[in-house]
């Protein structure tokens, strides 16, 4: 059973989500810098960026101390601190607020780790469902490959190392990260996600993805009363 | 043993083969030094134990104890900082030692952990998720009943000094914190009384001499614990 908590404050939240090089962080990246451009209130966050709660992760995370269960409370205290100090207060205060990652990304990842779905849902009970989640849908294969051009180092956990899945990190990202893709996948409906097609141009996907936030948000309502220059 | 919800993945109660004994009480209800008495009881008789308590984790107890001197963490990221630090515990000491046969005593657990949320407001269903999913259910929860006024007193004893914290001046109950810690503690123990209703705890009559309250422990360990 899925709880899906609205929020009735003046602001907005976006949020975007994806496998590991599907795009999605350049394009909530180009979309903040278009809604500051125009002068609007924006603020933005990402996943695992608590100042204080990422210092015990990363030392969890170095001496592969952690569980899935430890793995996954870690991950929603650091939420959770970012949540209460800024998403919430900003969203009272009528700011869109855009997030690379949000709970989704606990949802999928805790899950294939072999934690309850129920319990993590649970967890993250306290906050509310963003307004519009973006999917960048991708194939896995694509991402992998992207991921594994570019940086050929891969960390314990980001390959899923943890789960025993296979002893060559890169067979394993690649069958971690399947798992991950079948687990949005399965999200779509009953959080209501906006899927887009990454298999395309930054260009053409971030004016599908500006087009999409005039349409279901009334941007003019979000503009900063005094000028800003940035 | 079993665990009060679905366990922790990759965990099977039934090769649990230790005990677990639980202690609560308020901060100067003497649960340290009944603690000490147990061990020594225990190890005296040949027992092997392994302590458990609160901020004790490799993990997160640092980071958890920086936080608390600057008061910057919101409720919900306390209570969810405070979970990690016992599944941490849990899972890296307290299943090793129960699978080799150990006896585990805690110095609070799952009890303490929900019943300071639920006096500062938290979500009583929110926080039963949390952990009931996770805790074993222990053999026996002593909870060392003391009359607020021993407490105080023995509270000075200890260190001349009320703490912050077990005062509940984060409540705002009151700018005194002689009264704060009074209505505090009235809060706490109206929870734990609620609790017991649930988890059925084995109420202590603390305001006895250490050694009276050793023996009686002693006495109904020895009910499921062979010495």
């Amino acid at each position: 059973m899925i709880e899906i908590k609205r929020h009735n404050q003046k602001g907005r939240l976006i949020a975007v989500e994806g496998l590991d090089g599907s795009g999605k962080s350049t394009q909530i990246y180009l979309l903040k810098r278009w809604l500051e451009i125009e002068g609007h209130k924006v603020f933005f966050t990402e996943w695992n960026s608590s100042f204080l709660v990422k210092k015990a992760t990363k030392k969890g995370k170095k001496s592969k101390l952690l569980t899935p269960t430890t793995f996954s409370l870690i991950h929603c205290t650091d939420f959770a601190d970012r949540y209460e100090r800024q998403i919430w207060p900003l969203l009272c205060a009528g700011y869109i607020v855009l997030a690379d990652r949000y709970f989704f990304t606990a949802f999928a990842r805790d899950v294939v780790r072999g934690c309850d779905p129920d319990w993590v849902h649970n967890n993250y009970a306290f906050a509310a469902q963003p307004d519009i989640t973006f999917l960048f849908k991708v194939d896995p294969k694509v991402a992998v490959g992207r991921i594994l051009d570019g940086r050929p180092v891969l960390k314990y956990h980001e390959a899923g190392m943890d789960l025993g899945l296979h002893n060559d990190p890169y067979e394993s990202f690649k069958i971690f990260q399947g798992r991950i893709n079948k687990a949005y996948e399965s999200m779509v409906k009953p959080f209501d996600f906006t899927v887009i097609n990454a298999n395309r141009s930054i260009n053409v996907m971030q004016q599908e993805v500006r087009k999409i936030v005039s349409k279901r948000i009334d941007l003019p309502a979000f503009k900063l009363r005094s000028k800003v220059l940035i | 043993m079993k665990f009060y919800g679905k366990g922790l993945p990759n965990v099977k109660a039934e090769e649990l083969t230790g005990k677990l004994v639980v202690i609560e009480g308020a901060d100067g209800s003497g649960r340290s030094t009944q603690i000490k008495l147990l061990t020594n009881w225990f190890e005296g008789r040949g027992r092997a134990i392994v302590d458990m308590g609160l901020k004790r984790s490799n993990l997160v107890s640092a980071e958890l104890e920086k936080a608390m001197e600057g008061n910057i963490l919101s409720p919900v990221t306390l209570s969810l900082f405070y979970a990690t630090d016992f599944a941490d515990q849990l899972e890296n000491r307290i299943i090793p030692a129960l699978k080799a046969g150990f006896i585990v005593l805690a110095d609070r657990y799952i009890y303490t952990l929900m019943a300071r949320d639920i006096v500062r407001g938290g979500d009583p269903r929110w926080l039963k998720n949390i952990y009931e999913q996770i805790a074993l259910v222990p053999d026996a929860v002593f909870y060392l009943n003391v009359a607020p006024r021993f407490l105080i007193e023995r509270n000075f004893q200890k260190s001349s000094s009320l703490d912050y914290w077990e005062s509940g001046m984060d409540n705002r109950l009151s700018r005194d914190i002689f009264d704060s810690f009074i209505k505090y503690q009235r809060k706490m123990k109206q929870i734990f009384m609620q609790m017991h209703d649930t988890y059925g705890f084995e109420i202590v009559n603390g305001n006895r001499s250490p050694r009276a309250i050793s023996q009686e422990l002693q006495r109904r360990i020895e009910e499921f614990v062979e010495i």
